[in-house]
């Protein structure tokens, strides 16, 4: 039977397992969208802004694990797209973006709303279509979702001509892909793996430093054992937040520019570095010629050119952390470092850089504890950026995969709502708390009225300083406290959710926080706090920019070096 | 310390390839000193030459980053290998009666042709390492280059291993 461009993309999105399509409509996209309601199983998510179609679909994927979908028109609401497609792209998050784009026969014309939006996406992409053939288009959708979720996950565009949705071909979903070029290695090396389980057998002061490739290749239990049965402290990238739980005895938390002070101290100090699913991101390492001067590095990642990039490595291991570790755990000893595990928890104790200032004032760190309170620690947290996304890292503790959304690599301000709205979509059963800054929150603040249609029970805090609080944080400590340009100004945003028919509240005294965050979770719906926080409240631990992870400036405002090369390891 | 390398790299004969690989140099901060494209044995694959200045260090990052596209089959950096290099150029030449001799007697030195001559000038092929284009070159510049072109290198493994 011969189908429409349309119905194949639909049939093949089902074969692919979509429940959920974030999308904005458009003139070169209006015959699938004709088509959309003859597939009752696809959901189309009306997004107010196609950048937040992007990100929606980023957090759906991050939470469920699965490709999330993204929809847009041609010209305009391709470039819309852009900034969440990086996102997804520097985040390894797997997202399919669908654009339309103008008649075959005005390709290459500059015809009404004609943009290369292929070319536009070349280095931003995994990998990219331009589909001009209807009968080829099945065989593209089957392999766009394996590219996107598999090796290293990704973003992946696929450009669909207006005509080719009307043209017809019969329909086969083929079985498999066929990608010449395309092969991800899943399986390590076994001499390696065992050169790293020597390394490991050996090594006094070890380190395991794990980020998001952990929880994409669903290792969390594989990386406890490693850590547990060579008693080996854990921290994790901002992005590896989840993959080991917080709570465990061996964790360490987040290192890097604002890290946990113990665990930049311990990766500083360590012998071996054991990097999981990480890439040695400068904002994890500080100044890369310093970082971790004494250690030996293994490093474990499922992209070869991952390995070696930033800083140099002993033991490379290309494959997938689970499938890696999964061999390397049978080849370690079991062992205790017990004076390193004490040495650590001297730091930790020394340098508390969870603990909360004692004060009356609403501060932010104050709020974010008193949802994990109010949680249990059991709910999705996605932030935007700057203070309040790393105030939201430090001050609640995670036990689970993917329950910290976050935009990392980019650091897109405005990531939090749209993100948060994919999340609760992909996990209608979860509690997601949406923590914004009063910054990012006003710049994809459109998709309230996205929540209110779908009527989505998000709880969002708005940590409302009044400032671009991060970028005047560092005004204040490397700019001679010249605030230029970060004194903001902000609706209403009691008025504005009200506006979009949502519940919302306004705390600004410390005794309402709990109150609120209770009234927030009980509320049987979306709803919004405005927290008005202390306004020069600044986020620490914090390495200053181009400086050692070793060196940090501490609440309040002392600088704390340890000096890891001369360490006396006498003790150890 | 930054030294020329050749790299070859086995593609799919797709459209945008040539300008995946093009736009990744630039992205990483090289400078493409030549690239060749043309087929190879096998229908569908196209074999790309590629000249970079660079450390081994950072021309073996971007090799890697060249093998994550997609149609990018294998990307080989063959410089240290015993390998047969070549380039062919065209060179148009001013010639008068009474020059014309002595350029054809240079000519025959390096193995080269004269393929077109014309009242005024005539054009010579050759085909060897850079080196020997570039020698040719400085000689036959004294009788004034009109025009030239180049095609860059193409390069192949000595002996019966194959660049797979
Ligand atoms: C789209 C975008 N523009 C600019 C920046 C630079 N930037 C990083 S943090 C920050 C301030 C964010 O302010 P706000 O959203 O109020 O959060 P706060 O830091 O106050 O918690 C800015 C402007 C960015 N990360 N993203």
């Amino acid at each position: 039977m011969k189908m429409t461009g349309a119905q194949i993309l639909c049939e093949s999105l089902l074969r692919e397992g979509v429940e959920v399509i974030f999308g904005f409509p458009g003139g070169a996209v209006l015959p699938l969208y004709d088509t959309l309601p003859q597939y009752p199983g696809l959901r189309h998510i009306l997004v107010r802004h196609e950048q937040g179609a992007a990100h929606a679909a980023d957090g759906y994927a991050r939470a469920t694990g699965k490709v999330g979908v993204c929809l847009a028109t041609s010209g305009p609401g391709a470039t819309n797209l852009v900034t969440g497609i990086a996102n997804a792209y520097l985040d390894s998050s797997p997202i399919v973006a669908i654009t339309g784009q103008v008649a075959r026969p005005f390709i290459g014309k500059d015809g009404f709303q004609e943009i290369d939006i292929t070319g536009i996406t070349l280095p931003i992409t995994k990998h990219n279509y331009l589909v001009l053939d209807v009968s080829d288009l099945a065989s593209v959708v089957k392999e766009t979702f394996h590219i996107a979720r598999t090796g290293r996950p990704g973003p992946v565009l696929i450009d669909i001509p207006r005509d080719v949705f009307a043209d017809e071909a019969s329909f086969h979903y083929p079985e498999k892909v066929n990608l010449r070029g395309y092969k991800p290695t899943l399986d390590g090396h076994p001499a390696q793996i065992r050169k790293a389980a020597r390394l490991i057998n050996e090594a006094r002061s070890p380190v395991i430093i794990s980020g998001r490739g952990a929880i994409i290749s669903g290792a969390s239990n594989e990386l406890k054992e490693l850590a547990e049965k060579a008693q080996i402290p854990v921290v994790t990238t901002l992005l590896g937040i989840g993959s080991f739980p917080q709570t465990h005895f061996l964790s360490l938390g987040m290192l890097g520019m604002h890290g946990m002070a113990c665990a930049n101290l311990a990766v500083s100090a360590s012998d071996l570095i054991i990097a999981i699913g990480m890439r040695f991101d400068d904002r994890a390492t500080g100044k890369v010629s310093e970082f971790a001067p004494n250690a030996r590095i293994i490093h474990i990642d499922i992209d070869p050119a991952e390995i070696g990039k930033n800083v140099g490595v002993d033991v490379p291991i290309v494959g997938d952390v689970r499938s890696v570790l999964e061999a390397l755990n049978k080849e370690i000893a079991t062992k205790t470092h017990l004076d390193w595990v004490n040495q650590i928890e001297q730091w930790r104790s020394e340098h508390p850089s969870t603990a909360i200032r004692e004060t009356d004032e609403l501060i932010p760190q104050y709020v974010v504890r008193k949802i994990y309170e109010a949680t249990n620690g059991d709910a999705i947290i996605v932030t935007g950026v700057g203070q309040n996304q790393m105030w939201a890292a430090q001050h609640f503790s995670y036990t689970k995969p993917n329950s910290l959304i976050s935009s990392g690599g980019l650091g897109t301000m405005g990531f939090e709502l749209p993100a948060a709205i994919g999340a609760k979509v992909g996990r209608p059963d979860e509690t997601v708390w949406a923590i914004a800054g009063d910054g990012g929150f006003q710049m994809t603040i459109q998709e309230l009225a996205t929540i209110t249609q779908e009527n989505l029970a998000l709880k969002i805090a708005i940590l409302n300083n009044s400032f671009l609080g991060m970028v005047r944080q560092w005004q204040e400590l490397f700019y001679g406290r010249r605030y230029v340009a970060t004194p903001l100004s902000a609706p209403d945003f009691v008025k504005v959710a009200e506006a979009y028919g949502i519940s919302a509240m306004r705390v600004s005294d410390k005794r309402e926080v709990v109150p609120a965050i209770e009234r927030a979770m009980a509320h049987d719906g979306p709803f919004i706090i405005d927290f008005r926080i202390e306004p020069e409240e600044n986020v620490y631990p914090m390495v200053p920019p181009g400086a050692s992870i070793s060196v940090l400036l501490e609440e309040p405002r002392e600088m704390v070096k340890v000096e890891v090369g001369s360490r006396d390891t006498s003790n150890l | 310390m930054a030294t020329k390398h050749t790299l070859v790299a086995l593609v799919e004969d797709k459209p945008g390839v040539l300008n995946k690989v093009a736009s990744l140099f630039r992205r990483r901060g090289f400078n493409i000193e030549s690239i060749a494209v043309g087929h190879t044995e096998v229908p569908s694959i196209s074999r790309m030459t590629v000249v970079v200045d660079g450390t081994a260090q950072s021309v073996e990052q971007v090799r890697k980053q060249l093998e994550k596209i997609i149609e990018v089959v294998k990307v080989s950096d063959i410089t240290e290998d015993n390998l047969v290099a070549r380039e062919l150029a065209l060179v148009k030449v001013k010639a008068t009666p009474q020059t014309r001799s002595e350029i054809i007697q240079i000519v025959d030195i390096f193995r080269a042709n004269i393929v077109d001559v014309a009242p005024g000038s005539v054009v010579v092929e050759v085909t060897g390492d850079e080196d020997k284009i570039d020698s040719l070159f400085s000689l036959l510049e004294g009788f004034g280059i009109k025009e030239m072109a180049r095609t860059g290198r193409i390069a192949m493994g000595r002996g019966a291993k194959e660049t797979k």
